[in-house]
């Protein structure tokens, strides 16, 4: 089995992402350059930063990247595919995820730890969660105040693909905890399928507990036990 | 024979989708003592292209602003040729 950390320029936590699947978890993984194949590997995972410099729209221009159609393959083959951050943000602008990622309410950079409720244990991404548990996780970001219409968020909701909300502490999805004004506090959607999956919150900063959190890590490892199996 | 065409493209958010930016410009102009009932901020996009007539070029640039430049889940545009 062999996982691939797709590289942009400009990408960031590309190194982390490959720290864990490699050293944590023992799987081999390489880096690709988003000019190279990705076409023999079980898994992608597309990591934070800022690709193109956010240029036109975060995630617009390397979602049009060549790359991006091999993993629209993959990803239709059922296998597992993770867009951290700017990751999500590319997901959603190559059209593999629904909805968009605009600026934060309050329109600045936000950097900071969050609450987050798993929604859906179903997802390649969640089945080592509870549904429901509260768990933690940092956001970076400054474009993602997540929208969708309304009958894509019926969608999200009816098909469960709502993957993660912020939540404050007692796993209440309100206002005060919403960082930047995502609908609904979404922090998370999964495909159709629950193979792919974009999420703001950085769960490879949160995978060991010297950096505050290990919750993060149960993500790579649904994600790794879920190419197991396809 | 191609001709030089200049497309203006104005990218802006949909009506009643929040504008984080304009919204904190319009306090901005406030506290500087402006009375503005709302700000929505928009990007240009200045291209230059060749094309054989004017309806050639304009339905590229069209074409343009639906595979990338705008993102319809988000965004209207208006294209203007000269």
């Amino acid at each position: 089995m062999k996982f691939a950390v797709i590289r942009f320029g400009g990408s960031n936590c590309d190194m982390d992402v490959h720290h864990i699947l490699s050293d944590l978890l023992g799987v081999s993984t390489d880096l690709v350059w988003y000019k190279d194949s990705i076409k023999d590997y079980d898994g992608v995972v597309i990591p934070g930063g800022f690709s193109y410099g956010d240029y036109l729209r975060a995630g617009a221009i390397a979602a049009r990247t060549p790359i991006m159609n091999a993993v629209k393959r993959l990803a239709d083959e059922g296998k597992p595919v993770l867009g951290i951050c700017n990751g999500f943000q590319i997901l959603v602008e190559s059209g593999l995820l629904p909805g968009a990622l605009t600026t934060n309410v309050y329109p600045k950079f936000c950097c900071r730890w969050v609450n987050l409720r798993v929604e859906n244990t179903g997802t390649a991404f969640t089945s080592n969660f509870s549904e429901g548990e509260i768990v933690r996780m940092p956001i970076a970001h400054r474009e993602g105040n997540f929208f969708a219409d309304d009958a894509t968020l019926h969608i999200l909701n009816s098909h469960h693909r709502v993957a993660f909300r912020y939540v404050d502490s007692d796993g209440n999805a309100v206002a005060d905890a919403n960082p930047n004004g995502s609908v609904e506090n979404i922090a998370g959607v999964a495909s159709e399928r629950g193979n792919v999956i974009g999420m703001m919150p950085h769960p490879e900063r949160a995978s060991e507990p010297v950096l505050g959190s290990d919750d993060g890590l149960r993500i790579f490892e649904s994600m790794v036990e879920y190419a197991e199996r396809v | 024979m191609q001709m030089l065409y200049r497309a203006e493209i104005t990218i802006q958010l949909k009506d009643g989708m929040l504008d984080p930016e304009g919204d904190t410009i319009t306090r901005a102009l406030m506290h500087l003592g402006y009375t503005v009932t709302s700000v929505r901020t928009a990007k240009k996009l200045l291209i230059e292209l060749e094309a054989d007539c004017k309806e050639d070029a304009a339905e590229r640039v069209d074409e343009m602003c639906r595979r990338m430049l705008a993102n319809p889940v988000i965004h209207n545009y208006s294209i203007e040729i000269r």
